[in-house]
C-alpha cells in the first residue's frame, strides 16, 4: 500500500524534475516517508523499468536520480530532437579527460600534458559548461584553475567523479609527481633534467 | 541511332586526384604524432631509436608543409627537443665516479615519461567518449524551470529601461547618508571583488531583488561600486534584469541553467579585471 503509492509519488517527482534529484532532496520533499522506503522505491522503479523493457530508465547521475530514455532507442530519439548531438573532437575529449582526472588543474598544466596549446578547446568546454573555473592557484601569476562541472557528470552519465573509469596504469617509469616538476619546467627542459626520483 | 560519347571524354575533369596526393591523419599535437610513429614502427616506447624517430618526425613535418597545413609552434618545439636528445645521445657518458651522487638519466627519459602520461589520457578520452552520452545515447526531458517563468515578464514586455535602472539606483543612493567629511586614502573597493561577492550572493537563487544586492552598503562608494558591478555583470551577460510592471520590483536573474555554476572565461577576466 504505502510502498506502491510511494513508488508512484517518486516516479511522478522524477518525471517532472528537470534535473537529477538527490536522495536528500527526495527525503526533504517526502518528509513523511522514511529514507529507506524511498531508497527501496527507487530500486523498485529501476527494476520495473528494466523488467518490463520500458522506454525509460532510472539513471544515477551527478549524485542524483533522473529518468532517461533507454539507450537502445537512441536512433529514434535522435530523429525527434532537432538539436544535433554533442560531438566532441579528439582534442576536446583529451582536454576534458585531463581536466576530469587531474582537477584542479591550470591551463598550462593541461598544455604540458597534451603538448599543445589548449586555450581554444578550453574556451569551448567552458562555453558548453562542461568545465568550470574553480578559482585561482596560489602561485605567481595566480592562474585560473579548472575542474569539471555537474553538467559534465550528467553528460557522461557519471554518478560522481569517483565513477570515472580508472586510468590504465602504465609501467613504473611514469612519474607520479609530474605536475610538481612542471611548475618550474614548462618545456621538456633538457638542461634541467629533473633528477627528482 | 544514338551517339555514344567516347569513354575517355569527361565533362568534369577529375581534379581530386591531383589535389589529394597524400592522405595523412591529422594529429592533435607532437605527442600524438610521436605515438603514432612509435606504434607504426612497432617500437618499444622504453627504448626509442631516437635518430630514426627524429628523421620520421621531420619527414612528417615536411609533408604537413607540402599540404600547406599550418605547423603549430608546438610541433617545432618537439622537433628541436628530439634533435637535442639525439645530440645528447651521441655524447659520451660522464664517468660514474665523476657524476657522484647525481644519477645519470637517459636523455630520453623525460620525453618517454611525458609520452606515457599523454597516452594515458588519450586512452581515457576514448573510454570517456564511449560512455552513454547525454544527447547522443540517452535523452532527458527539457523544460524551463517553472519558478523562473513566474518572474520572467511576458515576451512582449521590454527589458528594464535604462531610466528605470537609474531611478532604482537613485532610490538606494537616497537612503545612504551623504558623507560630510573627506577621506584621504580611502580603502580601495574593486569592482572585480564586488562582482565575485555578487555572484556568490546570486548563486543558487533564481532571482534576487535589485535592492537586496545593496544591503550592507552604507558608504556611498560601496553603493556606486555595487551598481557598477551589476552593470558589468549585465554587460558580460551573466545576469539579466527584469521587471514585471513599471515601477515594480526589479529582479536580478543570474543567467544560467538550473542554478549551476557560474562561468567566467579567462578572457573575460583578463580583459576586464586585470
Amino acid at each position: 500500500m504505502t510502498g506502491t503509492s510511494l513508488k508512484s509519488v517518486v516516479e511522478s517527482l522524477l518525471f517532472v524534475s528537470d534535473a537529477p534529484l538527490t536522495l536528500d532532496r527526495l527525503c526533504s520533499i517526502l518528509e513523511e516517508y522514511d529514507m529507506n522506503d524511498i531508497r527501496d522505491a527507487l530500486a523498485e522503479l529501476d527494476a520495473d523499468y528494466v523488467r518490463e523493457g520500458r522506454g525509460i530508465c532510472l539513471a544515477e547521475v551527478a549524485g542524483g536520480w533522473q529518468l532517461r530514455s533507454r539507450q537502445e532507442n537512441a536512433d529514434f530519439l535522435r530523429r525527434l530532437s532537432r538539436i544535433r548531438p554533442y560531438r566532441f573532437s579528439q582534442s576536446a575529449m583529451e582536454t576534458l579527460a585531463i581536466i576530469a582526472y587531474r582537477q584542479p588543474i591550470t591551463r598550462s598544466e593541461v598544455e604540458y600534458l597534451r603538448g599543445v596549446d589548449s586555450g581554444g578547446v578550453l574556451k569551448t568546454l567552458l562555453d558548453k559548461k562542461l568545465v568550470r573555473i574553480l578559482g585561482k592557484k596560489d602561485i605567481p601569476g595566480r592562474p585560473l584553475i579548472y575542474g569539471t562541472s555537474r553538467e559534465f557528470l550528467e553528460a557522461f552519465s557519471l554518478k560522481d567523479l569517483a565513477g570515472l573509469p580508472t586510468l590504465k596504469e602504465v609501467r613504473e617509469l611514469t612519474d607520479r609527481d609530474l605536475l610538481e616538476q612542471q611548475e618550474e619546467l614548462p618545456l621538456p627542459g633538457m638542461g634541467e633534467k629533473s633528477g627528482t626520483e | 541511332m544514338t551517339v555514344v560519347p567516347p569513354a575517355d571524354i569527361t565533362l568534369f575533369p577529375d581534379f581530386s586526384q591531383a589535389v589529394y596526393t597524400i592522405r595523412t591523419e591529422s594529429f592533435e599535437g607532437p605527442f600524438d604524432l610521436l605515438l603514432h610513429l612509435i606504434k607504426k614502427n612497432e617500437i618499444d616506447i622504453y627504448n626509442i631509436p631516437i635518430s630514426a624517430i627524429t628523421r620520421q618526425y621531420l619527414e612528417y613535418l615536411d609533408i604537413m608543409k607540402e599540404l600547406n597545413l599550418d605547423i603549430a609552434g608546438d610541433f617545432l618545439v618537439m622537433a628541436s627537443t628530439l634533435i637535442q636528445i639525439k645530440s645528447r645521445m651521441l655524447l659520451p657518458l660522464p664517468d660514474v665516479e665523476e657524476a657522484g651522487e647525481e644519477e645519470i638519466e637517459d636523455p630520453r627519459a623525460e620525453l618517454v615519461r611525458r609520452l606515457l602520461e599523454y597516452s594515458k589520457y588519450k586512452d581515457a578520452a576514448i573510454t570517456l567518449s564511449q560512455r552513454e552520452l547525454l544527447g547522443r545515447d540517452t535523452f532527458v526531458r527539457n523544460f524551463p524551470a517553472p519558478e523562473l517563468d513566474e518572474i520572467k515578464p511576458e515576451q512582449e514586455q521590454p527589458d528594464v529601461e535604462m531610466f528605470e535602472l537609474i531611478e532604482a539606483f537613485q532610490r538606494i543612493l537616497a537612503t545612504v547618508p551623504a558623507e560630510t567629511f573627506h577621506e584621504v586614502g580611502a580603502e580601495g573597493l574593486s569592482i572585480a571583488d564586488r562582482i565575485n561577492e555578487l555572484l556568490l550572493l546570486l548563486q543558487g537563487s533564481d532571482a534576487v531583488e535589485f535592492e537586496d544586492l545593496f544591503t550592507g552598503s552604507v558608504i556611498r562608494e560601496q553603493v556606486v561600486v555595487t551598481f557598477l558591478a551589476i552593470l558589468e555583470l549585465c554587460r558580460l551577460k551573466m545576469v539579466k534584469l527584469s521587471q514585471q510592471q513599471s515601477f515594480g520590483t526589479l529582479w536580478v536573474i543570474p543567467v544560467l541553467l538550473e542554478g549551476g555554476d557560474y562561468i567566467v572565461t579567462e578572457e573575460d577576466l583578463d580583459r576586464d579585471f586585470a
